[in-house]
């Protein structure tokens, strides 16, 4: 088990399993978010007081949640690195920054769309929504640092840091509608009475979730093989690999 | 099938939504993959450097 965990911190091994993995994850991807859409579009019953509008969950939760997972991603690899000076933990944490800034855009454009009808406005000055924004402020800062320094190591280090010290605001993202009053509803899937949605709506969205995952481990793979390939750029395994 | 695109009076709101998520999932698809071709180039290209360079 242990020999598997350190295997990961092996630039050529983790290069060949993101070669491997990469149409695997995008097949399983296709097929979670088909499901979702066509279930969640078209089979779903309208909500009884949001009508047809609900249907916009199923691509703002999954982004919602994306979001907050890749950043948290992003600070353990950061601290992976800082900590136990593993290259891989950077590469990681670089290749994930557009992503998870990507899926913060898009839940911030997704619910600014569904706030509309909603709550009368595209935006407000909400605990949830603010602390969102400042989330990709956070993105766009990590991968500002990282290509501000002419040497890439001290970008790596620098951005580590920032993304670490940013991960502070994960928990106030997710406790924000608890903490503070809030337009945002709160929390619909994980409570302690269980999911406050029948099966016919809670399934296509677990499937939009579960495909959202798989996607960003997907394109994670293919970000990675090009964050290890820069790495590794005059390593002997490089060679080889680009030949193959 | 015309109510379906109706979405209840909401079709000004859920099609953007889904259009925007739309293109945020085949951006990322697009850079990934440019960003790999990208750093395969530099990769070839160093290695070309290097042997060319050596003795």
């Amino acid at each position: 088990m242990w020999t598997w965990f350190y295997k990961l911190a092996s630039p050529p091994h983790v290069f060949g399993v993101a070669v491997a993995l990469a149409p695997w994850l995008f097949s399983a991807a296709a097929l979670a978010i088909a499901y979702g859409l066509i279930a969640g579009l078209a089979i779903a019953p309208p909500d009884y007081q949001q009508g047809e509008a609900f249907r916009m969950i199923y691509a703002h939760v999954p982004s919602a949640i994306l979001s907050v997972t890749v950043y948290t991603v992003m600070a353990v690899a950061s601290a992976v690195a800082l900590i136990w000076r593993i290259k891989v933990g950077h590469a990681v944490a670089a290749a994930s920054a557009p992503i998870g800034a990507s899926f913060t855009l898009m839940t911030l454009v997704t619910g600014s769309l569904w706030g509309r009808p909603m709550w009368g406005t595209y935006w407000a000055w909400d605990p949830r929504l603010t602390s969102e924004l400042i989330l990709l402020f956070l993105y766009v800062g990590v991968m500002s640092l990282r290509s501000a320094f002419e040497d890439p190591a001290r970008g790596d280090r620098a951005a580590a840091l920032l993304a670490v010290v940013g991960v502070v605001n994960v928990p106030i993202v997710h406790f924000s509608v608890v903490w503070w009053n809030s337009l945002h509803q709160g929390a619909t899937i994980v409570t302690l009475e269980g999911p406050k949605m029948p099966g016919s709506m809670l399934w296509p969205l677990l499937s939009m979730w579960l495909g959202f995952m798989l996607f960003y481990g997907a394109v994670l793979c293919i970000r990675v093989q090009a964050e290890v390939l820069d790495r590794e750029r005059q390593s002997a395994w490089v060679r080889e690999a680009i030949k193959s | 099938m015309s109510d379906f695109w109706f979405m209840g009076g909401y079709a000004r709101y859920v099609w953007p939504c889904f259009g925007f998520a739309g293109i945020v999932l085949l951006w990322n698809i697009w850079s990934a993959r440019r960003a790999l071709a990208a750093a395969k180039f530099r990769a070839t290209r160093a290695m070309a450097m290097a042997a060319g360079e050596a003795p």
